[in-house]
């Protein structure tokens, strides 16, 4: 397995942005047939941008792709598909609407008389890669019905019944439970088992020292360094990473908790289609304590949470803060009573991306003192917005040119600390966190975390949702695993442990 | 000096392509004119643009009659600039101007000529705000479908036009039918007209427009709801922007109905309508650009039938200018390559919400 | 208790007289369906591509002049019957000509879709205004014909039941005859062939399509100038089936009316072809009171309804159905959204 020929050699990989951003910069990667192969790197490091250039969906300023030896232009996706190139993307490509076959054969598709589709044989086919990967696929489903693991061996699927030898994964685990991270490892090796070379990218070190066969670090743009699983640990792949010694477990301290200050009984409420989703959700959050909730995406975290700030309305169940009664009232309200919010998507509900950043940093009180005053509150205070913009890009450690720069030219990080700044008052009662670190570098993470545990312990009850499993591990005092619209488990930080919350994210305590 | 050339490269860079795009669309319509000249009588000729465009500014600018003639043109396109350029800050785009339009002038009309013996201070005064009511009522229905039903204000309001223009027909043929006429229509309005300014036709409508600019201005940069009108897609603001932009609508009818026609009959069109849509995009659904580009579209309708009559050249190549004008604002690339301009941001950015509303989904952007 | 009583008197008075109303007013259903169809089609068709065209009404009308001018233009040189198949086929030219247009716009360009659409309208009303007035008024001549309607022979027409139905469908001229063939083709086609499965996939995720190598850009292009050619069809329809002249905006708001068929069919051909039914009923009914007059109380009622009303019904009738339907139904995901190839250069 090590010593053959690469099967897939990149040389001198360059890449420019027209943004300026030198995306890669004289890569090298060497693919050993059989291998599964780890590119390690933060986000924007230009791991995605090299496979984009493998797969043919951006083209390279410099540099040679050599398969077999052989060096060869990639034009497109159509080309790359040919040569043997197969790649799952990180946002899965399905189409949500079409049937598992239909998906499989998109741009491939089985024809009888020049046009009209043969999906019963195709789904013979798929059934058949199916099995010899190890698992059953019914391949007349509709994607959007299939969990989150059985779309990304869809995905798979793809790329294997376009005989697909080198096959390329990107970030293929960020939304998968440790469960079906395990079970897609084995579709992995079985793969590896049948001759396939595979590239797995990826940021989270303990499952590329599990999986790979050889890790490869990138870092904005340039290789830093190559190494077998053996040689190396976590802390010295993260240094490689990041560029200096970073601590990757927040020193959460220990909590002081008060009185309780959330308090949610009975929830229930219905999703955008009409069903219902939350089934009755107890919990409660204690000044000074941090609540993490674990749990798959899509079993009502993200309705549990705007139902807590006001966007959706309950059909049953009590919203407490601080012995308010806040079941029904306006998001306006909320905050007035003390809670804040940093949302999942920040470019819909939290950010106005062509507004300047000041006009960000005041967007929650825009109607109050002192940003605007007069009659009814409806003449705006324009000094105090910019003073206001001027105090939180300091302490926050947001870096743009000026308040007035639009907060769409901004970078992922530095648009998350806008959020986090306006949100995290320090006369705060309850914070609401939904995926507060998504998309970041290991040094934001590390900042934001390290507000957290400040708000915490300035006494505000905080509730955290993240899909990281790693990050509610770390930062809560207590840990709720949430399973089809219900809590099914409670633990305090040091009873929770790995296994035991994915099984029960998994599973829902149903015995097997 | 510097300050005045900052300044000066600052209205440059707002204004610059909208100037552009309405040279770019004379040049294309002169060669339609010339290119269809061949189909008339009188054959190909070349020159005729440069013919027909003096005759266009003459009759707009060349005399005092002309010019009024632009201010009285003018006015009803600044307020109905207004009414889109408003709903186009809120991600919505009213086509139904042309309806809000007449039934502003409709109420006018009615109330007007119920109030005719009554002193003029207070009926001229009712009688807009009649039609201020009529359009709001009529930018309120499709407003609050919208909001309450995603059903997008494009089809509604299109429907409500062509609706309108039958009902309020067959309602001055059968409800308000004044006597007396050999055709039907709504009565003589007497003291509700507004008084005439300046010359033979300058209005009082045309200082209210002027005002309409400052207080949309006012209302948009420097008050919190204006900002929520910016920002935030909710019902209530879906609603009330609608409404609101039916007032303006309602009240460039009004103005019209009370300043220059006088009374309702069936047959009365708009083409306020689509010109509205016109000087919105062209000042950038700004109220200061919507003023100018509204003056400049009332000259190009009032210099219109003077071209027509010198050099006959149909009217409605001021609508196919138009739409030259939306299409080089649209694709404003066009524009950006044969001037090789470098202008600030794309003209159009607050629209992408437009489309994006169109099957239901919510608008982007604002705080929760 | 009277009450009640007379609302379902009403009622039924209502069902008998649709009844024997009916037969005889399908074919002007179908006909007046026609252009409506034809119009969603070319929505569906855009809009199952992720392309939004509100420009249908503009295109409509374009191609209804042009193909009147053709026929117009010729009618002496080549005699009625050509000049009107030449005036068809210049209309559905027209017609795949501005969805070249349209398609540049959008799928090019990226100009916001609306806009591009609104801008079509206008264009439309300035253009065929301004050569109507140039070219067509002078001349004073009449129009350019209209085609003479297939009949059924009696025997096939008085069968019950299918006799009726066989009427409304081939009773007509060619291309209201067309539509049924067109909608049936589109249906299958786009469910069963692989260019409906890739048109769909372009619309709901067009990422996707790019990743498995399909060519978005060409996909949409060739949906919006065929989906445009439909259009073209319809306004052959108005001038050159129908009513056998020009007049400036006769649309009428046709094109948009065609849109909420669309909606109405939940983006599919046959759905279509059923909101274009509804919607056409809906126009007929005016037509159909005041010639065959119903009886008795209802007939009171319905002839007291100002025809105003009758004709301000279908565009009533739009408001509510969107109001009604637009929440509950779907569109293509990527619908409206231009596709960006990410960066190749």
């Amino acid at each position: 397995m090590t010593d053959q020929p690469p099967v897939l050699e990149m040389r001198g990989i360059m890449k420019l942005f027209p943004t300026g951003t030198l995306a890669n910069d004289a890569i090298d990667l060497a693919l050993r047939p059989g291998e599964i192969h780890a590119l390690l790197g933060e986000n924007g490091a230009g791991k995605s941008t090299l496979m984009n250039i493998l797969y043919g969906l951006v083209t390279p300023d410099a540099g040679e792709i050599r398969i077999d030896g052989q060096p060869v232009t990639i034009h497109d996706p159509a080309d790359a598909i040919a040569r043997g190139i197969g790649m799952v993307h990180q946002h899965f490509m399905l189409v949500p609407v079409l049937s598992v076959a239909e998906n499989v054969v998109l741009g491939d598709e089985i024809v009888r008389a020049g046009q009209i589709l043969d999906l019963g044989e195709g789904a013979r086919r798929i059934k058949l890669l199916a099995q010899k990967l190890g698992f059953e696929i019914d391949p007349s489903t509709r994607v959007d019905q299939l969990s989150v693991g059985q779309q990304q061996r869809v995905e798979i699927l793809k790329a294997i019944y376009r005989n697909a030898r080198i096959l390329v994964l990107d970030e293929p685990t960020a939304v998968l439970t440790p469960q079906e991270t395990r079970e897609i490892f084995e579709v992995l090796r079985r793969l590896r088992g049948e001759g396939a070379s595979i590239i797995f990218i990826s940021h989270k070190l303990d499952e590329v020292l599990e999986i790979a066969d050889r890790i490869t670090v990138i870092r904005r743009g340039k290789v830093v360094g190559s190494r077998r699983p053996s040689e190396t640990n976590e802390n010295e792949l993260a240094e490689l990473m990041v560029g200096r010694a970073v601590s990757l477990r927040v020193d959460r301290g220990r909590s002081h908790p008060g009185e309780a200050m959330l308090e949610v009984r009975g929830l229930r409420a219905r999703n955008d289609r009409g069903h219902d989703v939350l089934q009755g959700v107890d919990l409660s959050v204690r000044a000074g304590e941090i609540l993490g909730i674990a749990g798959v995406a899509g079993n009502g975290q993200e309705e549990l949470v705007e139902a807590l700030i006001g966007l959706r309305k309950p059909t049953a169940g009590t919203i407490r803060l601080a012995g308010h009664d806040l079941t029904h009232a306006l998001v306006d309200e909320r905050r007035d009573r003390g809670m804040a919010f940093v949302p999942a998507d920040r470019h819909k509900y939290g950010l106005v991306l062509t507004y300047p950043l000041d006009d960000n940093l005041a967007l929650t009180r825009y109607g109050d003192p002192p940003f605007a005053g007069g009659f009814a509150g409806i003449i705006r205070n324009f000094k105090a917005i910019t003073a206001n913009a001027i105090r939180l890009m300091k302490e926050f450690d947001i870096r743009a040119p000026d308040p007035k720069t639009p907060a769409g030219t901004l970078s992922g990080g530095n648009q998350q600390k806008v959020v986090v700044a306006r949100e995290f008052r320090h006369d705060l009662r309850l914070l609401v966190l939904d995926q507060p670190t998504r998309g970041l570098d290991v040094g934001s993470i590390e900042f934001i975390h390290k507000q957290v545990i400040g708000r915490r312990d300035d006494g505000a009850a905080v509730l955290l949702i993240s899909a990281e499993l790693d990050e509610v591990l770390d930062l809560s005092d207590r840990v709720l695993v949430m399973f089809r619209g219900q809590i099914v488990g409670t633990f305090p930080a040091e009873e929770a442990q790995r296994e035991k919350v994915g099984l029960l994210m998994a599973t829902g305590g149903a015995r097997a | 000096m510097s300050r005045l050339r900052r300044a000066a490269g600052r209205i440059w860079r707002v204004a610059s392509i909208p100037l552009l795009a309405i040279i770019l669309a004379f040049i294309v319509a002169a060669v339609v004119i010339v290119v269809s000249s061949v189909f008339t009588s009188t054959g190909l000729d070349v020159f005729l643009p440069l013919g027909a465009y003096g005759s266009l500014l003459a009759g707009a600018f060349g005399s005092g009659t002309g010019i009024s003639n632009t201010l009285v043109a003018a006015a009803p396109l600044i307020l109905g600039g207004l009414a889109v350029g408003l709903g186009f800050k809120a991600g919505l785009f009213n086509i139904g101007v042309a309806g809000q339009f007449l039934v502003g002038a409709f109420a006018a009309a009615v109330v007007g000529a119920r109030l005719a013996g009554a002193p003029g201070v207070i009926a001229a005064p009712v009688a807009l705000i009649a039609g201020a009511l009529g359009g709001a009522a009529f930018g309120f229905i499709p407003g609050f479908l919208k909001a309450r039903t995603g059903a997008h204000e494009v089809v509604t309001t299109i429907m409500l036009n062509n609706a309108a223009v039958l009902l309020l027909t067959w309602a001055v043929n059968d409800l308000v039918r004044a006597p007396g006429f050999s055709f039907p229509r709504t009565g003589d309005l007497g003291h509700s007209a507004l008084p005439i300014l300046l010359g033979r036709n300058v209005h009082l409508g045309i200082p209210i427009a002027v005002l309409a600019v400052f207080s949309v201005r006012w209302l948009l940069d420097r008050t919190t709801n204006g900002f929520e009108i910016r920002t935030v897609g909710q019902i209530f603001i879906t609603t009330l922007t609608m409404t609101l932009s039916g007032l303006l609508a309602g009240v460039a009818g009004a103005i019209q109905m009370l300043g220059v026609i006088g009374f309702y009959a069936p047959g009365i069109t708009a083409s306020v309508g689509f010109d509205s849509i016109a000087v919105a995009l062209l000042g950038r659904s700004d109220p200061i650009g919507i003023l100018f580009a509204a003056i400049l579209f009332g000259a190009f309708r009032a210099g219109a039938p003077l071209m027509q009559i010198e050099t006959s050249v149909p009217v409605e190549i001021i609508d196919i200018i138009q739409a030259l004008v939306i299409l080089f604002l649209a694709a404003d690339l066009i524009v950006r390559r044969v001037f090789r301009v470098r202008a600030a941001k794309p003209v159009i950015s607050e629209l992408a919400t437009v489309t994006r509303t169109w099957a239901g989904g919510a608008p982007p952007g604002g705080g929760a | 208790m009277d009450a009640v009583g007379t609302v379902f008197r009403l009622i039924w008075e209502l069902g008998v007289y649709l009844y024997t109303v009916v037969p005889d007013l399908l074919p002007i259903i179908l006909a007046l369906a026609t252009p409506l169809a034809l119009g969603a089609l070319c929505g569906v068709l855009n809009e199952r591509s992720g392309v939004v065209n509100i420009g249908i009404e503009g295109i409509m009308l374009m191609a209804a002049f042009f193909g009147y001018l053709t026929g117009f233009a010729l009618h002496d040189a080549v005699g009625s019957g050509v000049s009107i198949a030449l005036g068809i086929l210049a209309a559905v030219f027209v017609g795949a000509l501005l969805g070249l247009v349209h398609a540049w716009l959008t799928v090019s360009v990226r100009a916001d879709q609306i806009i591009a659409g609104t801008m079509m309208n206008i264009a439309a009303f300035g253009v065929t205004g301004y050569l109507n007035r140039l070219i067509i008024t002078p001349s004073g001549r009449g129009g350019a014909g209209v085609i003479a309607p297939f009949h059924l022979p009696d025997a096939i027409a008085n069968l019950p039941f299918v006799g009726p139905i066989l009427v409304m469908f081939l009773d007509q001229g060619p291309i209201a005859m067309s539509v049924l063939f067109i909608v049936i083709a589109l249906q299958f086609a786009l469910f069963r062939t692989r260019w409906g499965l890739r048109t769909r996939a372009v619309g709901e995720h067009p990422k996707a399509a790019d990743t498995v190598g399909i060519d978005v850009y060409r996909q949409r292009y060739l949906n919006v100038i065929f989906g445009c050619a439909l259009a073209g069809l319809a306004g052959a329809f108005l001038t050159l089936e129908s009513t056998g002249s020009f007049q400036n905006g006769m649309t009428n708001g046709r094109g948009f009316i065609a849109l909420a068929a669309m909606i109405f069919g939940r983006w599919t051909p046959i759905g279509a072809l059923a909101g274009a039914l509804l919607f056409g009923t809906a126009t007929a009914l005016g037509v159909v009171v005041s010639i065959r007059i119903p009886e008795g109380d209802l007939g009171d009622i319905m002839r007291s309804i100002p025809s105003y009303w009758y004709a301000a019904l279908p565009y009533l009738m739009t408001i509510v159905i969107l109001a009604g339907v637009v929440g509950r139904s779907t569109p293509p995901a990527a619908d409206g959204v231009p596709y960006v190839k990410e960066g190749k250069g």
